[in-house]
């Protein structure tokens, strides 16, 4: 191959560029211009953002109308979860699905929102939320059990629509 | 020896053998749900067809005798076309159950599903129903919907454990398994089923909803019911024993154990009442001590003399334990004093696998030096010397049935000094002036021999304060592999406990006899040059499983 080629600047500046005060205007009538639009920026926590149905919040369990879980208890999401962020402990009920969650534990400070337990269950048991504000102030509070989890289906009904569309 | 060809390749067989045996020996897999190599042949799952040249159609190889010159072929397009087909057939009434089913994991069903079938189905219509959690027995659940009826259990109860308690009742697709009316599946030996049912159909009750097979870590061992020493696997997650299953082995317990050693060997481990931590007696109460503590405080046995001391070795103990506390008291007493309770219950033991004797290691603590001939007192003759006053200090090897043991128990209050490993609290534990937590079964290495006179390692499958799953080399689940004291599945219990010849090791040091041993195959080491029954024996020729180290093989 040959040795050296010389470099080329793709556009050679012109005469205006090269004197740099058109352009500083063209900046500043920018900046002016936006100072009168509507803001964008969200005044954050006096108002909230409402992320749309793709959103990846903390997951949470199904709970349905009855006030039963979905959740069999398989263990799925636990086995599937790259963070070893779940755990379960499956028991026994009298109901016709035999079996359910007796405990039901994720923990926070593990979970990296990728979704694959969601993505995994058989039941359509656990879904990602809307929710992304989760503060805790030490390791014990970090971990979520049913209590925080078991989340009533109206409220996940835009979550579940987008997965049926788009999910499989 | 006979060949034929298997896929291409000849292979020998000896005559007489069925072409999934020959293939298995010459390591060629034929998937199979209803055989079993220790049941009579059914051949009613027909997953195990093969193409055999001339033979018009595809024939079971569970049945077909192989014969010199035949040519099999396991992989043929015929012989997958099959499998699949069989796999279809098999799972158009088989409910997607398996999220909930505890055989997820283990399954012959799931596995060939993944293995052998293309994954479709041409079946629309609705599965039938049938019903579900049928309590067959004490310990056994049945599921008909999951059922393959592959008559696998009604084989085992007829063929293996001698009582006909099951049987298919119906046809079609409406078969299923029953009891007989007004019976139960109450065999000794009823558990096994569940181990052979290649579906959930027929689930454990004690463990059933427990853990997922994947979450557990499982450790080869013995179990410790009788002294048949029935090869097992434990199975543990969160450092709790969660099941125990049978482990094959032809020469002892083949593929079974009883029900008893399954469900109840494990339960004093998991207790509440674990002695954790060595305990002095001070102003009338136990107090957790150091080691040293504890340790110094038993050298008050310094006092006595070889006429008012006797030791109690122990058939649940190690060789290794037991050993070291033959030598403790020879080298350190120069006693006679020496033996251990027979564990032997007349008439509980049966043809199968169940022996009158239950503890699991009589022969070996005998091997060991307890109780030998030039003993000067055997059991019944240190009752008495403490009863009659000459035998003032005991010293007691962990041994659970010691302490429901009331000929004993009324005499400890005579005792001046009492020394007990213990693995649970016990009636023992409340006359002992020190308390040494003694490691269960369940979380030390060792020998044990059985009736055969087999020597059988145990392995630990469970973590006291002492031990480490990784640096020890016990076996580890992923939970185990990657929890951290923060998860609350990492952060389990563990006792504080020695087994019991590191105990008496450490107790030697105090008696200045110190002892060089900081692994239970060290003490076996010495053993086998000392004891002409361990001769040329090492850890590693035991192995997984066993080694005839005295007498000669009885039939099982």
């Amino acid at each position: 191959m040959s040795g050296t080629v010389p470099k080329k600047r793709l556009k050679d500046l012109s005469f205006w560029q090269k004197i740099y005060v058109p352009e500083i205007i063209k900046g500043l009538s920018q900046t002016l211009k936006q100072m009168f639009q509507p803001s964008f920026t969200m005044e954050y926590p006096e108002v909230k953002f409402d992320p749309p149905a793709s959103y990846r919040g903390r997951p949470v369990l199904v709970q349905e109308e009855n006030g039963i879980e979905r959740c069999v208890a398989c263990g799925l999401c636990s086995r599937v979860c790259p963070a070893l962020a779940i755990e379960v402990q499956a028991g026994e009920t009298e109901r016709e699905k035999e079996r359910y969650p007796e405990k039901f534990e994720i923990n926070m400070l593990r979970c990296i929102f990728c979704g694959l337990c969601e993505e995994v269950c058989p039941e359509e048991a656990i879904v990602m939320s809307k929710d992304y504000e989760i503060v805790f102030t030490n390791r014990a509070d970090a971990l979520y059990g049913k209590d925080k989890l078991l989340t009533p289906i109206a409220k996940l009904q835009d979550r579940i629509n987008f997965l049926r569309q788009y999910k499989g | 020896m006979p060949k034929f060809t298997l896929n291409g390749k000849e292979v020998q067989f000896t005559e007489g053998q069925t072409i999934i045996q020959a293939a298995a020996n010459a390591g060629v897999d034929i998937p199979h749900f209803c055989w079993h190599p220790s049941l009579s042949v059914s051949g009613n799952c027909r997953v195990c067809m093969v193409e055999v040249e001339r033979i018009p159609k595809l024939v079971i190889a569970c049945s077909t005798i192989a014969a010199e010159g035949m040519v099999v072929n396991t992989r043929s397009e015929k012989t997958l076309a099959a499998r699949n087909a069989v796999m279809e057939f098999l799972l158009i009434n088989h409910p997607l159950d398996c999220p909930i089913c505890d055989e997820a994991g283990e399954c012959k069903l799931q596995d060939y599903a993944y293995k052998y079938s293309a994954g479709e189905s041409r079946f629309t219509e609705e599965k039938n129903n049938k019903k579900k959690r049928v309590a067959l027995g004490p310990a056994v659940m049945f599921d008909g919907e999951r059922c393959i009826s592959c008559s696998r259990c009604i084989r085992f109860c007829d063929e293996i454990a001698g009582k006909n308690q099951l049987t298919l009742v119906k046809r079609g697709d409406r078969v299923t398994i029953t009891t007989f009316p007004g019976k139960e599946l109450d065999n000794p030996y009823s558990l096994n089923v569940t181990d052979i049912c290649p579906v959930g159909a027929l689930t454990n009750r004690d463990f059933r909803f427990n853990s997922r097979v994947w979450d557990m870590s499982s450790t080869k061992t013995i179990c410790s019911g009788c002294s048949r020493g029935c090869n097992t696997d434990v199975w543990v997650r969160s450092n709790e024993i969660l099941r125990i299953t049978p482990r094959s082995n032809p020469d002892v317990n083949n593929f079974w154990m009883c029900d008893e050693g399954r469900l109840k060997t494990f339960r004093n481990v998991n207790a509440e009442d674990r002695v954790s931590g060595p305990q002095v007696r001070r102003e009338g109460k136990l107090q957790k001590v150091t080691w040293d503590e504890a340790y110094s405080a038993a050298g008050e046995l310094k006092s006595y003399t070889k006429e008012d001391i006797a030791f109690i070795g122990s058939p649940e103990a190690t060789v290794e334990d037991n050993y070291l506390l033959v030598k403790f008291a020879k080298s350190v007493f120069g006693i006679k004093h020496l033996s251990m309770l027979d564990h032997s219950v007349t008439g509980s033991g049966d043809e199968i696998l169940i022996r009158e004797d239950k503890s699991p290691n009589a022969v070996g603590a005998k091997m060991a030096g307890i109780a030998s001939e030039n003993d000067e007192l055997d059991f019944a003759g240190i009752l008495n010397g403490i009863k009659n006053g000459k035998i003032r200090a005991l010293y007691i090897l962990e041994d659970s049935k010691l302490s429901e043991y009331p000929q004993l128990i009324e005499l400890l209050s005579k005792l001046d000094f009492l020394v007990v490993h213990a693995v649970n609290y016990s009636p023992l534990t409340k006359y002992a002036n020190i308390v040494f937590p003694a490691a269960s079964y369940t979380e030390k290495n060792g020998v044990w021999v059985n009736f055969q006179g087999r020597a059988q390692r145990i392995r630990p499958a469970i973590t006291t304060h002492e031990t480490d799953r990784s640096i020890d080399g016990m076996s580890m689940s992923r939970l185990d592999k990657f929890g951290t004291k923060f998860d609350s599945w990492g952060n389990v219990n563990k006792v504080e406990a020695r087994p019991s010849w590191k105990i008496i090791a450490g107790l030697m040091t105090i008696f200045g006899h110190k002892q060089k041993f900081s692994m239970a195959e060290e003490v076996f080491r010495e053993m086998s040059d000392i004891i002409p029954a361990f001769k040329g024996e090492n850890y590693d020729k035991i192995g997984e499983s066993g080694a005839f180290i005295a007498g000669k093989p009885t039939a099982i």
